[in-house]
């Protein structure tokens, strides 16, 4: 397992260093020059050149790129072009609403996720397992932002129970006033992304309802209960795993969007000022940041399964002597 | 991802840039009133929604727009101030002198007034914040305006005296958008150091920005406790924080579907103020075929601004037929100069020897109103014979192929400034427009020395450039405040992207 362990943490690191450099020139490869975000009608050529020169865009590339390695390794991210502030402060200030809006949202769609995939595979046959599967096919299908909205106008503009945006000042100092402010952005995320989880439980119980081993165990004397327990569950979670890790990194990632609608000070919002602006620093940044935390997460998926599944240990244990 | 994030919010994101690159400046705005105000709380908060962050708290470091919105008058003042109707008012400055020669200022400071951090404003600081404006590294959007500075000096702590190069009648107009700040103060891009009726609060990037009142100003204490902008990307999500009453006022609606909702609605009051920012069709008048004044004119004459104001804005907005909107001093109705015609546009396409139209390429910004405005162009110009090409560009862009390399036939852009018809005497700009006679008049009215003298010559220089259509000036922006009717005492015009809170007052 230590073995295992030094190598993946290997991986980790190369692919972290791959990723910046990908970053790097692909960001570079965009047309347009970031000096403009800076400019305003009426600009005079010289203040043209003093934008270039002030933010750096006027230094050969292999020297910005050393200089930006240099800097990330102390873990610091460099200054906005535009707002001339330090990137690596605001991503931590944005990860304030980020991550937790992230956790729930990944919690709350597992809760419902889990337990709606497994009846609807149980009870396949039956009417409602038809509606629950229908009913999850059509919230893939739902785009992201048109749910928030929908969830806005009802609960927000007619019902108002709940705020339609915004995240208090002073963040988590009232964590009631906070948490209310994510509700709606967190069950939104969690609607959409328990549609496409509840297909995965559901194909996987699917699998496992049809298995040798259960059919096995149930004649062996066990109840349905028990050799789901024992038997069914164990394998069925494996793939569900692997399916998690990817969808919490692309919740990480898709909560863009929910910010938007939401206004939340997210770091999705942060992403497409800087997108717009060509902050080159903003986005190298904030894509290096959720880079690290996608490669983290799958890390983890990947030793979860281990932890569970003593195939994948045992094979590895072999690979590695 | 980067695809992906962007074809999702291109639109709203690139509204943000290119509002903020243009952003900047010029105008007027103060309290204006709207609801009946009775009784109010002088305790109140006031929630105020903006799409308008600033990128930093430094006019002069990029700051842009929503710095402007949020700081000019609330947090900085200048020695003068604009009102509402475009005029300039002493505000640091107690008065000041001009030479004889018209070349040498001498302001005396107001007395008794301190900085936030309590250190007594001096004719340093003043001097310190002229030259901050015109270093070499400023961002400052009116740095051009100060080129003809030649000296500034302090003979004793309340007075200044600035030495031009050549005589200048804007001179104290555009001090008006100079923050004085205290030239000791550091950190100026997060934090601040001026002499206005509130204090940065706290500022959470993304969100909000608080100001509350200065217990120490010298002039009239705000009629409201604390004032909270929020921030939004997205124009819905603006409204719903209205309609939910999360924000008491948006500064500037940006959304003509959304005024359905408030119009009508007793709980709300939609202003109708005056704005500066003019929806330009710019020709590159260096080239054919915009080097000939009949055809900008024909192209002028075929294109139903009338129609194309209502399909955007519906019953708001104004036409203009130039580039001087209402609220500067030289303003005259030239809408009647190259009307909507299309018998006559055919008969100067044919005069000007393209009887069967040509075909030109229309570098059209990405973010709204412009793609809208662009199809409705292509098939005006297509009732005379004119093919448009619609070169969908982003600002930067725009900036990069049109501002700088001037690689461009025509193109689409919001002008946001008051009394920047003078950019049409200077044939360097981007559009090219070159009349010796029209650079000499501009030139001569920043000499002049009454402002009558001034008035005359840029309404001079107004009706020429109308005459030859320099450019195609296709409406004036509407500039909406919509509040709840609780408030009262909000600036109704917010030209030049100011919004002075010190007045706004919420009734109790």
């Amino acid at each position: 397992m230590t073995a295992y362990l030094l190598r993946r943490t290997a991986f980790l690191v190369v692919s972290l260093l791959l990723a910046a450099v990908v970053l790097f020139l692909l960001l570079r490869l965009l047309p347009g020059d970031p000096a403009n975000s800076l400019l305003s009608v009426g600009a005079t050529p010289e203040q043209i050149e003093a934008a270039r020169h002030q933010i750096g865009t006027d230094r050969p590339l292999p020297e910005q790129f050393v200089s930006w390695l240099g800097r990330l390794a102390t873990f610091d991210l460099g200054e906005s072009f535009v707002s001339t502030l330090p990137v690596g402060p605001e991503i931590a200030a944005r990860l304030v609403v980020t991550v937790p809006l992230t956790l729930l949202s990944f919690v709350l769609a597992v809760v419902v996720a889990v337990p709606v995939g497994f009846v609807a595979a149980h009870k396949a046959n039956t009417w409602y397992g038809s509606v629950l599967s229908g009913v999850s096919q059509l919230g893939i299908a739902v785009p992201v932002f048109w749910v928030g909205m929908l969830l806005v106008t009802v609960f927000s503009l007619s019902l108002r129970v709940l705020p339609a945006g915004g995240f208090p000042q002073d963040d988590w100092a009232d964590p009631a006033k906070a948490l209310t402010s994510l509700t709606l952005p967190v069950v939104t995320i969690a609607l959409v992304m328990s549609a496409s989880l509840i297909r995965y439980v559901r194909s996987a119980t699917l699998d496992v309802l049809g298995s040798d081993y259960l059919r096995t165990s149930r004649a062996l004397g066990s109840s349905f209960a028990r050799a789901m327990w024992r038997h069914g569950l164990r394998n069925a979670v494996v793939p569900v795993i692997s399916i998690l890790g990817i969808e919490l990194a692309s919740t990480f990632l898709g909560a863009v969007v929910v910010e938007s609608v939401f206004a939340l000070p997210g770091l999705g919002g942060m992403l497409v000022k800087g997108l717009a602006q060509h902050d080159y620093p903003v986005i190298q940044g904030i894509l290096f940041v959720s880079t690290l935390v996608v490669l983290v997460i799958g890390f983890a998926a990947d030793l979860v399964q281990r932890l569970i599944d003593p195939r994948l240990r045992h094979s590895l244990a072999r690979d590695v002597r | 991802m980067i695809r992906k994030t962007t074809s999702l919010f291109g639109a709203a994101a690139a509204l943000a840039l290119a509002l903020t690159a243009c952003g900047g400046t010029g105008g007027t705005a103060s309290g204006g009133s709207a609801a009946p105000a009775g009784a109010y709380d002088k305790d109140a908060t006031i929630q105020i929604g903006s799409l308008y962050e600033p990128q930093n708290l430094d006019n002069t470091e990029g700051g842009g727009q929503g710095v402007t919105e949020a700081f000019n008058g609330n947090v900085y003042e200048g020695l003068f101030r604009l009102t509402d109707d475009g005029k300039v008012d002493d505000l640091l400055a107690k008065d000041y002198k001009v030479s004889s020669d018209g070349l040498t200022y001498t302001f005396t400071l107001r007395d008794g007034v301190t900085f936030h951090s309590g250190k007594a404003l001096t004719s340093a600081d003043v001097k310190y914040s002229i030259e901050k404006v015109v270093a070499p590294d400023s961002q400052s959007a009116r740095k051009s305006s100060f080129a003809g500075i030649k000296k500034i000096e302090t003979p004793d702590d309340h007075t200044v005296t600035v030495t031009l190069a050549s005589k200048s009648i804007s001179f104290v107009y555009n001090l008006s958008y100079v923050w004085i700040v205290n030239g000791q103060a550091k950190g100026l891009t997060t934090s601040e150091d001026g002499t206005g009726p509130y204090k940065l609060g706290t500022w959470k990037r993304g969100s909000t920005l608080s100001l509350d009142r200065f217990a120490g100003y010298w002039g009239t204490a705000p009629t409201n406790k604390q004032v909270v902008f929020h921030y939004f990307t997205d124009a819905t999500a603006l409204n719903n924080a209205l309609l939910t009453d999360a924000v008491d006022v948006v500064t500037s609606e940006q959304s003509p579907d959304a005024l359905a909702q408030f119009n009508g609605n007793s709980n709300y009051k939609v202003n109708n103020g005056h704005s500066t920012t003019k929806l330009l069709l710019a020709f590159n008048d260096r080239k054919a075929p915009f080097d000939k004044p009949l055809v900008r004119k024909a192209i002028t004459s075929a294109i139903d601004d009338k129609k194309l104001l209502n399909s955007i804005w519906g019953d708001y907005g104004t036409l203009i037929g130039s580039m001087v909107p209402p609220t500067d001093p030289w303003y005259e109705d030239l809408t009647k100069v190259n009307p909507y015609d299309l018998t006559l546009a055919k008969k100067e396409l044919t005069d000007a020897g393209y009887p069967n139209g040509f075909e030109f390429t229309l570098d059209t910004p990405n973010y709204d109103p412009h793609p809208t405005a662009a199809t409705f162009i292509k098939s005006e110009l297509a009732k005379v014979g004119i093919t448009v090409k619609i070169n969908i560009i982003t600002a930067d862009q725009w900036y990069t192929k049109v501002y700088k390399n001037r690689d461009f036939a025509a193109t689409m852009q919001e002008h946001v400034n008051d009394r920047d018809v003078v950019w049409y005497g200077d044939p360097d700009f981007y559009w090219g427009y070159d009349n010796p006679q029209v650079t000499a008049w501009v030139k001569q009215a920043e000499e002049s020395d009454t402002a009558d003298q001034q008035t005359a010559l840029l309404k001079k220089v107004n009706e020429q450039i109308a005459a030859d259509a320099a450019s195609d000036w296709l409406y004036l922006y509407p500039q909406i405040v919509v509040a709840s009717s609780s408030l009262s005492g909000y600036p109704l015009n917010g030209l030049n992207s100011q919004f002075y809170a010190y007045g706004i007052k919420k009734s109790a």
